[in-house]
């Protein structure tokens, strides 16, 4: 066994936090944040270049081999920059399905220009109404021989008001809450009949509310097969969550060195308020509890590849559970060691905070994921 | 020992349910149960309306022109107007400056400020908190020099909630650098018109604007203007601080959050059931509710001994620290009763399939907005880690 990583993991990990440092500093990530699109398309362009929207495709379509590993070093820099670029739906959600569902010619149209910065995606699957379920699915496509019409509406979709595709999920047989009869479909932004109305985060990424009147999509928008879909979002789903993970790490660890540095700066009663007993042992439950997020952030990134669907559904829902119990009580704690400075739009405080509350709540939540784990306990 | 109200009590429930019912206006009801942003509109309407009703001032005795309520009536109250959705009374002025200006104040400040607070003419703000000088208040460094009749004022106040709305301020100030820190605090208070004063606002955690900054440039304030003794105004601010705690158990305000994220969690569904049937889910508002009936009682044993005594004791501070925790935990369980529903930062920008029943006024919250927001009730009117040392100290003697 052993934790370390390689010359080129590290290489590229360093070469990312630099150009945040640089590129991204927290009075930038603002400007864009109230932007329109809500992120940066030349931060998008040089990500590209950084070779970060092809790390995980294989070589023969433009991408770089990588695994889940490397993509949980990404994204807890990407966590500690506060970067709202849509990363997160456009490579690890759209770029895993496709990668492992497409057929050759989806995979040579879509992850190039994904690895290339020319293409925005994400996944739309989650409804209103259904909170995270992942087989409730109403909305239906109806075959018309060499078509299918799409009707239905997707909550939540994340980065949806900017992607220039959407891969949704529909009904093709089987009842609203049924695993079978799932299918996924690729649908240009432009398509009639789709629209789609984004809005800002409360952690200043953007979503959307879409909706299907009647979208007509070829047979060829079918990915992967038809009928089966649920298996490949799901797994798509835990490549997010341990994704997410790594960015709660990075944010947790952010976090707690500005504390860290506040409780070593700020003086009241003429000392250091880190000479206080009562921040002292918060101060060091937050490191504590930091590092076993990481411990389940690296197991479930490790696990996420596992051909054994079972282990991998029981090692991710445990990591998003327990990093989800990790970033609430970090994320309150740094808000209540800055005193008045932690409830502030000012410093970026208050903005990893948000951002780690939201990540709580994506792709089910800690109660939501423990259930699953306990569940589970019951086929021990 | 009884528990349960006299009849008295229960008759007075029912003539200020009665009253509420008739005249709380259905806008402001609305706004304050939605957790929407209340303006300073808001808040003087419905205190004029108390007004006109003799219950501009619940809690002061009736020789200043206040109701003379006991403390289980001033709580029947509050509870029946948090259920109700009228706007919690903002404690600056009624709650806070003026039992100082009743106590220490002079005949003339009295007649001149009291009366003006009870109609809701005059808007205060609190100036105590500084940049350095948060937690260590008596730290504070706004400084005020006598010059003939007038004090002039030079500093900076922070956090000033509601600053932008208020037509005075009530200051802490030094005007000595001599002896213990305390023992060089006036409490002064100063009209906001005056020149040389300047707010700027403070953006919060939910983008919101409560807070401000209070600058002060050669502000010039009549001697007159001083409450009490030159010097003594670190015991009229810690007599203050007492009354600020009992308030803030907030179990009315709490009581009405409860019923509210119960409503939620019959509404929203969980695996294809709705959410209070999730066990696990159901048990945290069980919690909580345990936390909140606990403290229900807590509350009244502290008024009541209270009112034997006179300013609120150290108790208070198991007050602030269990109500603030309590409130913080059903903004958090409203905020996860809600799943990824709860991302968007206006809830208006989700369709209507997923606000199933828009017509619900309550369900249009910003509901994660109000989470983080309500972090701030463990941080102000002294942290609950400052609450602990207090009870430590004066309660436990360590
Ligand atoms: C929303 C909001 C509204 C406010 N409104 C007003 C207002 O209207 N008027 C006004 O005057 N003030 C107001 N305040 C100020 C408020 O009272 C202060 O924020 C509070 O006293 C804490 O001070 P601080 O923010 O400087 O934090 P600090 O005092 O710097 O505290 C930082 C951290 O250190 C801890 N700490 C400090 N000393 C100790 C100790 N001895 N032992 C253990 N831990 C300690 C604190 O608990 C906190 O966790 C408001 C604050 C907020 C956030």
């Amino acid at each position: 066994m052993n934790f370390d990583y390689s010359e080129e993991q590290l290489a590229l990990q360093d070469t990312l936090r630099r150009f945040i440092d640089k590129e991204y500093r927290f009075d930038q990530r603002r400007t864009l944040a109230q932007s329109e699109d809500g992120f940066s398309r030349e931060v998008w362009a040089q990500l590209a270049e950084l070779g970060l929207l092809a790390l995980p495709f294989p070589e023969e379509y433009g991408g770089l081999g990588g695994n889940a590993v490397d993509t949980m070093l990404v994204m807890e820099v990407l966590g500690r920059g506060l970067v709202l670029e849509p990363y997160l739906g456009t490579v690890v959600l759209a770029g895993s399905l496709i990668r492992d569902a497409g057929t050759l010619s989806q995979k040579d149209m879509l992850l190039p220009a994904i690895a290339g910065g020319e293409l925005l995606m994400t996944l739309a699957h989650y409804e209103p109404g259904t909170r995270y379920e992942m087989n409730h699915i109403a909305t239906t496509a109806k075959s018309t021989g060499n078509s299918y019409l799409i009707n239905g509406a997707k909550s939540v979709v994340l980065g949806g008001n900017d992607a220039d595709k959407i891969v949704v999920s529909a009904r093709t047989g089987g009842g609203r809450r049924d695993n079978d009869g799932i299918s996924l479909f690729v649908v240009g932004r432009t398509a009639p009949g789709l629209i789609i109305r984004g809005y800002p985060t409360q952690d200043g990424s953007r979503a959307a509310e879409t909706q299907f009147d009647n979208v007509e999509v070829g047979d060829d928008a079918l990915l992967g097969t038809k009928d089966g879909a649920l298996p490949i979002i799901e797994r798509a789903i835990d490549y997010a969550i341990v994704a997410l993970c790594a960015e709660a790490v990075g944010i947790m660890t952010a976090l707690n060195e500005a504390t860290l540095d506040y409780l070593k700066t700020r003086k009241q009663f003429g000392q250091p308020i880190g000479r206080f007993q009562a921040l002292q042992h918060r101060m060091v439950d937050m490191v504590i509890a930091t590092e076993q997020a990481r411990s389940m952030a690296t197991l479930s990134a490790v696990r996420v590849d596992s051909i054994d669907a079972a282990e991998r559904r029981r090692v991710v829902s445990a990591a998003k559970a327990y990093v989800g119990q990790s970033a609430r009580s970090v994320g309150q704690a740094a808000v209540q060691l800055h005193g008045g400075m932690g409830v502030v739009d000012e410093l970026n405080v208050s903005h990893y905070f948000k951002r780690l509350t939201m990540i709580n709540a994506t792709f089910g939540d800690t109660d939501h994921h423990l259930g699953i784990f306990s569940d589970l306990l019951l086929a021990d | 020992m009884d528990l349960n109200f006299t009849p008295e009590e229960q008759e007075f429930r029912v003539a200020v349910r009665s009253f509420i019912d008739s005249n709380l206006p259905l806008d402001i009801a609305s706004k304050v149960r939605n957790g929407s942003c209340l303006g300073k509109d808001d808040f003087v309407r419905w205190q004029k309306i108390l007004h006109r009703q003799g219950w501009g001032a619940t809690m002061w005795p009736k020789q200043f022109g206040g109701a003379g309520w006991s403390a289980v009536q001033l709580y029947i109250f509050d509870e029946e107007c948090s259920a109700a959705g009228a706007p919690m009374q903002l404690p600056f002025g009624p709650k806070m400056v003026a039992p100082v200006i009743m106590a220490y104040g002079n005949r003339s400040q009295q007649e001149r400020f009291l009366p003006r607070i009870v109609s809701g003419e005059d808007w205060w703000c609190q100036g105590y908190s500084e940049p350095e000088a948060g937690s260590d208040l008596a730290s504070l460094r706004t400084k005020a020099e006598r010059q003939g009749d007038y004090y002039i004022v030079n500093g900076q106040k922070a956090w000033t909630t509601y600053g932008h709305y208020a037509d005075w301020i009530f200051c802490l100030v030094r005007t000595s650098n001599e002896g213990r820190q305390q023992a060089g605090i006036s409490f002064l208070l100063i009209d906001m018109k005056t020149p040389g004063i300047t707010v700027r606002p403070v953006i919060m955690i939910d983008g919101g604007h409560e807070i401000n900054e209070v600058w002060f440039d050669n502000v010039k304030v009549p001697v007159e203007n001083l409450v009490g003794e030159e010097n003594k105004g670190w015991t009229y601010a810690k007599f203050l601080l007492g009354h600020e705690r009992t308030d803030i158990a907030r179990v009315g305000r709490s009581k009405a959050a409860l019923k509210r994220l119960k409503q939620l969690a019959h509404r929203e569904f969980a695996n294809g059931r709705p959410l209070i049937e999730d066990q696990r889910f159901r048990d945290r508002i069980a919690q909580v509710e345990l936390e909140l009936m606990a403290l229900e009682i807590t509350n009244m044993r502290v008024l009541l001994a209270d009112g034997k005594k006179h300013a609120p004791g150290p108790e208070a501070s198991i007050l602030k620290i269990k109500g603030s925790e309590i409130e913080q935990m059903l903004t958090e369980l409203m905020m996860l009763g809600l799943g990824h529903y709860s991302l968007p930062r206006s809830f208006e920008a989700l369709d209507a399939g997923a606000r199933r029943q828009s017509a619900d006024a309550d369900y249009a919250a910003p509901l994660s907005g109000n989470y983080f927001n309500c972090r701030k009730v463990s941080i102000y009117g002294g942290s609950n880690e400052i609450q602990r040392n207090i009870i430590a100290q004066m309660i436990l003697g360590l």
